[in-house]
């Protein structure tokens, strides 16, 4: 019996979301009685592989393998229910981003396993085991019970904290079998945006709506993510019009963020928009109309003209980073 | 080519949620359905492709009682040819994917939305995929048919992709499928009350998961103002108070 948890790295390398999640991995085995085995496709040194055992695993399962680089969501699917199948794993836990949700439904079905994805944290209990996680599109909470004897979960990014309990591990070479047949995928072209915060990591998040009235009036908005080490985000119509691009577009239909900080500048604050920032610790406003609805969703705010603002939060911010 | 384009009916995006029976049941009253966002989207990139030729039919299934038949005809008014309703309460992804696997098996593109906005469960499309033992890309933000072969735009962390996958093939859609959905026309809605739309039993499968209680979001404290000359102050705040600069 273990909780098997999927890592992924970025070029070899392990992020705050690769040790966040075995921290959860680890949370929920003990609750279980059971060791934490992560599961790592690609070429990690060992070294690196070893850094999962401060956050709390105990085995590494280390598939050396370039044909999953095409990520091809049926062969990793199968390599992953491998893995949980020679772990006699009871849980086996991804992220909520793009690889999570493409392979996770695949491996619950492989592996009989009931699914809920999204999770915002550790089980309300383990047995009978349910998980909470957001339902309509952020506006409610759901406890769901998975009845199935093996559990299959994404987890929300963070919604759990980085906990170290350094543990000794053990690395294995793993090979899950896979016939060249099941690699369909072939990947003709990647393009990867370079030398930006990429905005599903980025800490603080500075957003612009159609209050910022055109694509001319962002400097200020950049020099401010600039100076915070922020990524950039920006309400539909802003995107739809073309004034930025379409990566930036936060929302019910764009992209869902957590950030701890979430700064709007001239944004209203619709349903749809804040579907994809509620989750974030802190929202801040910044609009001229007191009536705004984003006013209700944020801690703090300022009524006023975004165009004043800026230039003076700016300079606050230079002198707050002079004086630290 | 033939497409499936799988259908969930959803509340209307500014549906205020309310439970009903200590929390347990979504209180339905007064809702207004839709075609899920990404569905809607979905079906607009099906129609593009079909216009630009190479597509022979685009069918639409939903896995729902008799409440989702509008919305089934909203996807024929939009432009798709036929429809499915497989007759059954859905319970949760795995019983809706088991049901539309028993559909499925004459296409060669099947699209599926990232998530349904009311239980945002983001399973079905890649169940249904293992479940017929096919090929599935999730996080596609486009499909381009050229010389009848697809070629898929995904989203990976940090960037995107261009692939192609051999067909059948489950592509799960998110941002960038279709930029503004099709609304129906006129013309659009007096053809659908003629297309057919086939109510088909369900099989036996049983849900996974049940979904015990709702709770909503704790309220939240009230929004605390600063002048509109004092950004300074706010920096203090977010420096001192909230402790993320
Ligand atoms: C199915 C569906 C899905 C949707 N999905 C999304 C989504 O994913 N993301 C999204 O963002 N929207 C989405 N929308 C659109 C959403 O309903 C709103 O129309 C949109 O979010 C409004 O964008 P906005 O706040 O930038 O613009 P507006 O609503 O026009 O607000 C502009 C704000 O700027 C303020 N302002 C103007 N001038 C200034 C100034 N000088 N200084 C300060 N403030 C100023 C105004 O007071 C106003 O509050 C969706 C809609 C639908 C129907
Ligand atoms: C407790 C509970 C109560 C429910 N009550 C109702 C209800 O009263 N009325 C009702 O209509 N539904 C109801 N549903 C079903 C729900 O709307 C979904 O159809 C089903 O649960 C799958 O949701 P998901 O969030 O896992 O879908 P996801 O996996 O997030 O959906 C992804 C994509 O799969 C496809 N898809 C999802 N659901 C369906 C479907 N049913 N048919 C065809 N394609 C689909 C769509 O393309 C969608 O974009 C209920 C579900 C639960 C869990």
């Amino acid at each position: 019996m273990s909780v098997l948890v999927y890592t992924e790295n970025w070029s070899g390398k392990f992020k705050k979301l690769s040790y966040e999640i075995v921290s959860f991995a680890a949370a929920i085995a003990k609750e279980m009685g059971s060791p934490v085995t992560a599961l790592s496709i690609g070429h990690v040194a060992d070294d690196e592989l070893k850094s999962l055992g401060k956050y709390g695993a105990n085995k590494v399962l280390n598939v050396q393998d370039d044909r999953f680089e095409s990520l091809d969501n049926k062969a990793l699917a199968d390599a992953v229910a491998k893995a949980a199948e020679s772990e006699s794993a009871k849980v086996v836990i991804f992220a909520h981003n793009n690889e999570g949700k493409a392979i996770a439904p695949r491996v619950s079905v492989k592996l009989n396993a009931g699914l809920v994805t999204g999770v915002t944290g550790l089980p309300v209990s383990v047995d009978p085991f349910v998980v909470r996680k957001k339902v309509f599109t952020g506006k409610a909470f759901a406890n769901i019970q998975i009845k199935t004897d093996v559990k299959v979960i994404t987890f929300a990014q963070n919604s759990y904290e980085v906990v170290e309990t350094p543990t000794d591990t053990a690395i294995e070479a793993f090979d899950p079998q896979i016939s060249d047949g099941e690699f369909n995928t072939v990947v003709k072209d990647t393009h990867l945006i370079t030398g930006k915060v990429l905005l599903t990591d980025a800490e603080i998040v500075v957003s612009g709506g159609r209050g910022m009235k055109g694509p001319e009036n962002w400097g200020g908005l950049e020099e401010l993510g600039e100076l915070l080490g922020a990524g950039m985000a920006c309400s539909r119509p802003v995107s739809d019009e073309g004034w930025r691009s379409h990566e930036e577009h936060v929302g019910q239909t764009g992209k869902i963020i957590a950030p701890n900080l979430y700064l709007a500048f001239g944004i209203s604050g619709a349903i749809q928009h804040l579907g994809g920032v509620n989750s974030s610790k802190y929202i801040v406003a910044i609009n001229k109309d007191p009536e705004a609805p984003i006013f209700e969703a944020s801690d703090y705010g300022i009524v006023g003209d975004a165009f004043k603002v800026i230039p003076q939060l700016i300079e606050a911010v230079k002198e707050m980073k002079a004086n630290k | 080519m033939k497409i499936l384009v799988l259908i969930s009916n959803v509340p209307d995006t500014t549906t205020k949620i309310r439970f009903t029976g200590d929390n347990k049941a979504f209180d339905a009253t007064g809702v207004q359905w839709i075609i899920n966002p990404w569905d809607e989207l979905a079906l607009t990139r099906a129609m593009e492709l079909k216009e630009a030729g190479g597509v022979e039919k685009i069918t639409v299934a939903n896995v729902g009682a008799k409440i989702t038949e509008p919305t089934l005809r909203k996807a024929l008014a939009v432009g798709a040819d036929d429809a499915i309703r497989i007759d059954a309460e859905p319970l949760d992804a795995y019983f809706v994917a088991t049901q539309l696997a028993e559909v499925a098996k004459d296409y060669d593109l099947i699209l599926a939305g990232i998530e349904a906005s009311d239980y945002n469960g983001a399973g079905v499309g890649g169940m249904l995929a293992e479940m017929m033992g096919i090929n599935s890309v999730s996080a596609v933000s486009g499909i381009d048919l050229e010389n009848g072969e697809l070629k898929i735009h995904r989203d990976i962390d940090g960037g995107s992709q261009v692939l192609t996958v051999p067909t059948p093939l489950v592509a799960i859609v998110q941002k960038g499928i279709a930029i503004d959905p099709r609304i129906p026309a006129m013309r659009g809605i007096m053809m659908a009350r003629k297309k057919p739309l086939n109510v088909v039993p369900p099989v036996d499968a049983e849900a996974r998961t049940e979904f015990l209680t709702y709770e909503l979001p704790a309220p939240k404290a009230a929004c605390k103002m600063v002048d509109e000359d004092n950004a300074k102050e706010l920096v203090r705040l977010l420096r001192e108070e909230a402790k993320v600069l």
